[in-house]
C-alpha cells in the first residue's frame, strides 16, 4: 500500500493522495474548493467545462483538476492569480451564451452557474454579438427543458449512459452548434431519469411538475424515506408553508447513493389528489356524510364491536397495505389480537400462502445492499427488477457492469435489463416451477452434486439451462438468488420458492426476496400476519390470509393504509370483492369511489409525508422519519387514529404518548433478531400446481399515492396496459 | 452682584418678554400650516405609499413571479404563489401584500427586475373591514392600471438618479 501514497502540495500545504487520484479528489478532501460544472463524483471524467483549471508548478498552462492525475512532488495552486484568471476566463466564455433569465429560471437560487458567477464572473459583458438560442426538447412529462441555458457539461448524457444504462440523451453538433437531445424526438423513459434534474448544474433540465411552482429559498428541507419500494431510498422533502412541494434525493451511499427513482421523486403529487379524504365520513341511510372525529371513531368502534359480538371475531378481516409505518403495523397487530381477530394480513398481492410457516421472519435480501455491488453471480427469478425496485436493479447493474457479475433471469416474459445477462430463461407462468426444477438439476449436475429430490423427476436440462447453470457456478462464491414480486404473485408461489431455495442452497447463495411495498419487513416483524405475532412468534390461532379474506365474504373489514380493494389486491380491474352488506372501516388518506361504495366509516389518515414513523427496508434496516408536511383537512396520523380506536375498543395498554414510544415498545419485544430471520425455512417439497394467472402490476400502479401522481401517470411506462401471464 | 442681576430679571419679567418676542416674530412671518385635505404638501417622486402591480403598454403583466420581492421583504408582508400560465409563461397565481405588515421600505420595488411591483405616491387610503388590509393581485393590478401615467412619470423623473 505504501507505494500507492503520493505526496504533493496544495496551495503550499503538504497533503497525500492515492495513486491514480485526480487533483480534484485531493483538493476536495483537503477543503480547498475548486469550481466545477462537468465533474461529478459518480460519473466519469469528461473535463469539458474547463472550470476546474488550476495552476500546477512546471506545467506551462493551467490544467483541469478533474482530469489531471496527481504525481509525486506535484505543487498545485488553486487560488493563484494564474488559476483564478483561467477560471474567470472560462466563466466569461460560459456566460457568453447563457441567457440572463435567472428571475424566471426554476434553478435560480440553487444554480451552480449562478453561484460560481458570483465568484468568478465579470460584472459586465464584453460580448456584443448575438447569443445563441436553442429550441427546447420535449423529454416527456417529468423533465422540463430550456436548452438555451445548457452549458454542455454532459452530466446528463453521462448519467444516462453510465448509471441508467440506457443512453437516451446525447450531444449532437460541434462547437457553437452542439446541443443536448434525444437524437430522434422521444421522451426520456428510464425509471431513474429524474436524476438528471439534480445533476444539471444550470436550469436546462428541471422538474416539469414543479415548473414555476416555487423557489429553493422559500422551502424547508425535511428528511423522508421512500414509501414505494423496499429499498427505502432516502429523500428530502421540500416543504413550503406545510405543503410538500417537491422531493429530492438524500445521499446515502449504503442505500440509494445519490439517486432516487422517478416513482419516489414525482409521487408527491398524489398526496394532494382530488379524492383526498378531508373529514371523517360515516354512512347514514346509505349515504356517506361528513362527521366529527368523535362520532366517526365511535361509529367504527361500535360497528366492529357489534360484529364481533354477533358473528364472532373470525368474521372480521384486517387488511393493510405493505407501505404503512412500523408503528401503525404494531398498533394494528395489537388491536386485532386484543379483539381476538386472527384474520390480519398485509400480503395483499400474494395468492399462495400454503407454506407461510416457512416465510422468513423479516423478508428481505439477506445481505446488505452495498454487498449487491460486489456479487459474483445473481439469479433473478420472477422479477421485472427495474420496475419493482429501480435502485436494486441499479445495484445489480453495477455488479454486472463493473464487477462482471453473471446475472441469470428466469421470468415469464422478457424484461429489458440494461446490463449484460449471462442467461435468460423465459417460460410461461405455469411452467415456472418445472423450469426452476430443471435449472436446479442443471446446477447440481454442473457442480457434480447429488440432484435434490425436488428436481429428480425434472426433464434433462437443455443447452440454455446448462449454459445458465455454468454461468452461475463460475468463479466467485458471492452469489444471490432473488425472488421478485412476480414470483410472489405466482399462483404457486410456495413451489416457486421451494425450487428457488434448492438452487440457492446448491449455489451456496442466500435466497433473497424483493418484498412488496416499502415496509413489508416492518409488517412481518410487527405481526400483521394471520399466522404470526410480533417477531415471528407463531400465533395460537391461525387466521385467514388476505386472499382468503377477500374470496370468502366476511361480516366486517378493517382496511388500513388506503387499501383500494380491486387495485391493491390481486384481482385488479375485477371490481371489489367486498360485499355491500359488510361493515367496512377504512383508515385511508383517500376516499375514492371504490372505497366510498363499500365503506361504512372512512377515517382520514396522513400519508407517509405527514406522519412520523419507521420503515424497515429489504436489508432489515430501520429508518425512522418525522412528519414532513402538514396534514390535509382533518386527517390525523394513522398511529393516533389506531391508538384512539384501541382505547374505544378497550384494548389494554393503548396509552402511547408518541410514535417513538410505540416503536420502542416493539423494539424491546423484538430484541435482536438472529441473522436467520431473513431465511426461508421450508422443506423442499412441491405442493402442486394451482390454477390462476400471474398479474404484473405496472410500476406506477403499485400503491394509492403513485396511482394519483398525475405526471407519472402521463408517462409511457404508465400507459403500458396491465399484463397477465 | 449675581443676586442683584437675578432680582432685576425677575422683577421686569425678562423671560416672559423673551418668549413673547418669539411669538410676535412668528406672527408676521408667512404661515406653514397646511389645510389638509384641501391643501397638500409637495411630494417626492420617490414617495413610498400604496403598492401597485404594473402592466406593459400592450397589457401584459410585468410580474414574472421571480419572488425576489417576497424574499427581500423584511416584514414578510408579501405572499406569492406561481404556476405555468396558459401561454406557458411564469406567472403568479396569488400575489398578496399585507398592508398591516408592510413597513413601506421600498425594498420590493428595488428588488423587482421588471419594475412590476411599485410603491405609488398614494398614501390616502383606509380599510373598513377585516381582511381589506390584504391587497391581492387583482387589487394591485387595478391600482397599477389606474395610476399608470403617474407611476410612469415618476419613474421617468427618478431615472437620471438611478
Amino acid at each position: 500500500m505504501s507505494q500507492d501514497v503520493v505526496n504533493l502540495e496544495v496551495n503550499g500545504v503538504a497533503v497525500t493522495g492515492r495513486k491514480g487520484q485526480m487533483i480534484i479528489h485531493v483538493t476536495d478532501a483537503t477543503d480547498s474548493y475548486v469550481p466545477r460544472f462537468c465533474y461529478h463524483e459518480k460519473l466519469s471524467v469528461a473535463a469539458n467545462c474547463r472550470m476546474c483549471l488550476v495552476e500546477v508548478e512546471k506545467a506551462p498552462k493551467p490544467l483541469p483538476a478533474c482530469a489531471t492525475p496527481i504525481s509525486e512532488g506535484m505543487k498545485v495552486f488553486t487560488k493563484s492569480p494564474k488559476a483564478i484568471g483561467a477560471q474567470k476566463a472560462t466563466m466569461e466564455f460560459l456566460l457568453i451564451n447563457h441567457p440572463l433569465d435567472c428571475p424566471i429560471c426554476d434553478q435560480g437560487g440553487e444554480c451552480e452557474l449562478q453561484d460560481l458567477a458570483m465568484g468568478f464572473g465579470r460584472d459586465a459583458a464584453r460580448f456584443n454579438e448575438g447569443k445563441r438560442v436553442v429550441k427546447d426538447k420535449n423529454l416527456g412529462p417529468l423533465v422540463s427543458t430550456d436548452m438555451t441555458r445548457c452549458i454542455h457539461c454532459t452530466r446528463c448524457v453521462r448519467f444516462t449512459a453510465e448509471i441508467a444504462g440506457l443512453q437516451e440523451l446525447g450531444t449532437t453538433g460541434r462547437g457553437e452548434n452542439s446541443t443536448i437531445g434525444t437524437w430522434v424526438e422521444k421522451s426520456v423513459t428510464h425509471e431513474l431519469s429524474g436524476n438528471i434534474i439534480d445533476l444539471c448544474p444550470v436550469g436546462a433540465l428541471n422538474s416539469k411538475p414543479f415548473r414555476y411552482q416555487g423557489r429553493s429559498w422559500e422551502m424547508t428541507e425535511q428528511p423522508m424515506v421512500s414509501p414505494h419500494d423496499a429499498v427505502g431510498s432516502n429523500m428530502n422533502a421540500h416543504v413550503r408553508r406545510g405543503r410538500l412541494m417537491r422531493v429530492v434525493p438524500r445521499v446515502n451511499e449504503e442505500i440509494n447513493e445519490n439517486w432516487i427513482a422517478d416513482r419516489d421523486r414525482f409521487s408527491y403529487e398524489g398526496i394532494y389528489a382530488d379524492d383526498r379524504a378531508l373529514t371523517p365520513l360515516v354512512r347514514r341511510n346509505g349515504e356517506l356524510v361528513p362527521v366529527d372525529w368523535q362520532t366517526a371513531l365511535e361509529a367504527a368502534a361500535n360497528g366492529l364491536r357489534d360484529v364481533i359480538a354477533r358473528d364472532g371475531a373470525s368474521q372480521v378481516g384486517v387488511l393493510s397495505l405493505p407501505s404503512a409505518t412500523l408503528e401503525e403495523y404494531w398498533l394494528l397487530s395489537r388491536l386485532a389480537r386484543g379483539l381476538g381477530i386472527a384474520n390480519v394480513d398485509y400480503r395483499l398481492r400474494r395468492p399462495d400462502t400454503r407454506d407461510q410457516a416457512a416465510d422468513p421472519i423479516c423478508p428481505g435480501l439477506g445481505i446488505p445492499l452495498v454487498a449487491v455491488d460486489a456479487l459474483d453471480a445473481v439469479l433473478i427469478i420472477g422479477s421485472d427488477l427495474r420496475s419493482e425496485a429501480p435502485l436494486l436493479a441499479h445495484r445489480v447493474r453495477t455488479a454486472a457492469v463493473r464487477n462482471g457479475a453473471r446475472v441469470g433471469l428466469v421470468n415469464p416474459a422478457e424484461f429489458p435489463m440494461l446490463f449484460p445477462v449471462a442467461g435468460a430463461l423465459t417460460v410461461a407462468a405455469g411452467a415456472l416451477v418445472t423450469e426452476l426444477c430443471v435449472l436446479a438439476r442443471a446446477v447440481a449436475e454442473v457442480l457434480g452434486q447429488v440432484v435434490p429430490t425436488i428436481a429428480r423427476d425434472a426433464a434433462a436440462p437443455g443447452a440454455s439451462q446448462i449454459a445458465l447453470a455454468n454461468a452461475l457456478c463460475g468463479a466467485g462464491a458471492k452469489r444471490l438468488v432473488l425472488l421478485g414480486l412476480l414470483a410472489e404473485r405466482h399462483p404457486a408461489f410456495s413451489d416457486v420458492r421451494a425450487a428457488a431455495s434448492v438452487i440457492a442452497t446448491l449455489l451456496g447463495a442466500h435466497l433473497g426476496v424483493v418484498s412488496d411495498g416499502a415496509n413489508a419487513a416492518g409488517a412481518a416483524l410487527a405481526g400483521v400476519l394471520p399466522h404470526r405475532d410480533a417477531g415471528g412468534q407463531p400465533s395460537q390461532h391461525v387466521g385467514l390470509a388476505a386472499n382468503a379474506m377477500l374470496n370468502t365474504p366476511l361480516r366486517a373489514y378493517l382496511l388500513h393504509g388506503g387499501v383500494e380493494p380491486g387495485l391493491d389486491t390481486l384481482d385488479i380491474g375485477a371490481g371489489t370483492p367486498i360485499g355491500p352488506d359488510a361493515f367496512v372501516v377504512s383508515l385511508s388518506p383517500f376516499a375514492p369511489e371504490s372505497v366510498r361504495r363499500i365503506a361504512s366509516v372512512i377515517l382520514p389518515i396522513g400519508t407517509f409525508a405527514e406522519t412520523s414513523g419507521t420503515f424497515v427496508n429489504l436489508e432489515g434496516r430501520w429508518q425512522g422519519f418525522s412528519a414532513a408536511a402538514r396534514l390535509v383537512g382533518e386527517a390525523r396520523p394513522g398511529w393516533k387514529v389506531l391508538r384512539v380506536l384501541g382505547n374505544l375498543l378497550s384494548v389494554a395498554g393503548f396509552d402511547y404518548e408518541s410514535s417513538e414510544a410505540v416503536r420502542d415498545e416493539l423494539r424491546a419485544i423484538l430484541g435482536t433478531l438472529s441473522p436467520a430471520a431473513t431465511s426461508y425455512t421450508g422443506q423442499w417439497t412441491l405442493q402442486g400446481p394451482v390454477l390462476g394467472v400471474l398479474i404484473d402490476v405496472p410500476m406506477y400502479q403499485t400503491d394509492p399515492i403513485v396511482r394519483r401522481a398525475t405526471a407519472l401517470q402521463q408517462t409511457h411506462v404508465a400507459a403500458r396496459p396491465l399484463v397477465a401471464y | 452682584m449675581r443676586a442683584l442681576r437675578q432680582f432685576a430679571k425677575t422683577l421686569f419679567l425678562g423671560e416672559l418678554l423673551q418668549g413673547l418676542a418669539l411669538t410676535f416674530r412668528y406672527m408676521w412671518k408667512p404661515k406653514f400650516t397646511v389645510h389638509y385635505p384641501e391643501e397638500k404638501t409637495p411630494q417626492s417622486v420617490r414617495y413610498r405609499g400604496l403598492h401597485a402591480l404594473r402592466r406593459y403598454p400592450n397589457g401584459e403583466e410585468r410580474c414574472i413571479a421571480c419572488k425576489l420581492c417576497e424574499a427581500v421583504c423584511p416584514a414578510l408582508a408579501i405572499t406569492i404563489e406561481s404556476d405555468v400560465s396558459a401561454d406557458g409563461t411564469r406567472r403568479t397565481t396569488r400575489y398578496d401584500i399585507d398592508l398591516f405588515k408592510c413597513i413601506y421600505c421600498g425594498f420590493c420595488e428595488e428588488a423587482c427586475p421588471v419594475d412590476a411591483i411599485v410603491e405609488t405616491r398614494i398614501h390616502e387610503y383606509h380599510m373598513e373591514n377585516r381582511g381589506e388590509n390584504i391587497m391581492n393581485k387583482d387589487k394591485l393590478l387595478a391600482i397599477g392600471e389606474r395610476y399608470e401615467s403617474m407611476i410612469a412619470a415618476d419613474k421617468l423623473a427618478d431615472a437620471p438618479y438611478r
